[in-house]
């Protein structure tokens, strides 16, 4: 196929406006300033009322732990989510930008699983009385974590990006199965991990004494990853420019010196 | 709220220690990657090589 046909139509003019690639460029440089501030403002108040909220009456301290293994677990899986639709932008439309954002996710997504894995791992030992057992939710989770670095793998050593892409877009989209495995495996399987506690029929089992702060945590987890993910698309469109500059270098310098 | 920051203390302070590090390692990496394609882009710039969509009018070198 040659370059610049298309077998699918476009998208509405509407979407192709927003995601220009240029736009988007100066959208992220006009917001970046103020996400940055919010999620700063956002962890240092989440950070005061976690230092100050109450232990829990049976784990004592550890509870603290949650601050960051709950929302960082919610992001992980957020991350893969988004990766999911963009890879269906990637295929579907073959937008680049879509491609982008799925390549710009991987790697923050893989931190913030890392992240649910270390202190999950952390707080196991004092309340379990191990770091890690081979159970539904942490297997699933541990899973998780080894898609992201096969995505990043696809996306990086890929020799033509554009191959690499819809490799790691039809990766992205087969791994969301994980997604509702991890949520109900709690349920479906017999786990040392507890159950759902925040979003369950008849309300949140946690006090607000300690729900209030996880709450602003998952708030200030969200706009950080908004802040690197939105930096990290911007980088990747810096590189692929890049990219092309060197090609059409290339191609001046052979044009040159045939 | 006594016993706060007990026993446990080594495992809460560990998880936040292990959170900010990957954090801060994510922050630099963005941060770094960022400047080192802006000094790339500005390096191929100086030396007149243009993208397609740059190219109004303008006669390659």
């Amino acid at each position: 196929m040659p370059p610049g046909t298309r077998l699918i139509k476009k998208p509405p003019m509407a979407i192709i406006d927003l995601a220009n690639p240029t736009r988007f460029l100066a959208l992220v440089n006009r917001v970046l300033p103020w996400l940055v501030a919010a999620t700063v403002l956002l962890f240092a108040i989440g950070l005061v009322r976690a230092v100050h909220a109450p232990d829990d009456y049976q784990q004592g301290a550890t509870v603290k732990i949650m601050y960051l293994h709950v929302p960082a677990a919610w992001l992980g899986m957020m991350a893969w989510g988004i990766m999911s639709v963009a890879a269906f932008g990637t295929l579907v439309w073959r937008h680049p930008l879509a491609d982008v954002a799925g390549k710009a996710a991987a790697p923050i997504g893989a931190a913030f699983t890392l992240i649910c894995l270390v202190t999950g791992s952390l707080w196991g030992r004092p309340t379990w009385g191990t770091y890690w057992v081979w159970d539904a939710r942490l297997t699933s989770m541990l899973v998780l974590f080894l898609l992201y670095l096969g995505v990043m793998a696809l996306y990086w050593t890929a020799e033509d990006p554009g191959r690499g892409s819809r490799a790691a877009a039809i990766l992205s989209l087969v791994g969301a199965v994980n997604l509702p495995i991890i949520k109900f495996s709690v349920d479906w399987w017999n786990t040392l991990h507890q159950g759902s506690s925040i979003f369950r029929p008849g309300g949140s089992a946690i006090a607000p004494s300690i729900l209030i702060p996880l709450l602003i945590m998952a708030v200030a987890f969200t706009l950080l990853f908004v802040t690197l993910h939105l930096a990290a698309m911007r980088n990747e469109i810096l590189r692929r420019r890049v990219r092309t500059m060197r090609l059409m270098q290339a191609q001046e310098l052979a044009e040159a010196h045939p | 709220m006594t016993m706060s920051f007990g026993q446990e203390a080594d495992f809460i302070v560990a998880s936040y220690a292990v959170t900010a590090f990957i954090v801060a390692a994510l922050i630099a990496w963005i941060v770094l990657d960022y400047s080192a394609q802006r000094r790339i882009l500005g390096d191929l710039e100086e030396r007149g090589v243009t993208r397609r969509s740059q190219r109004a009018g303008k006669e390659g070198r």
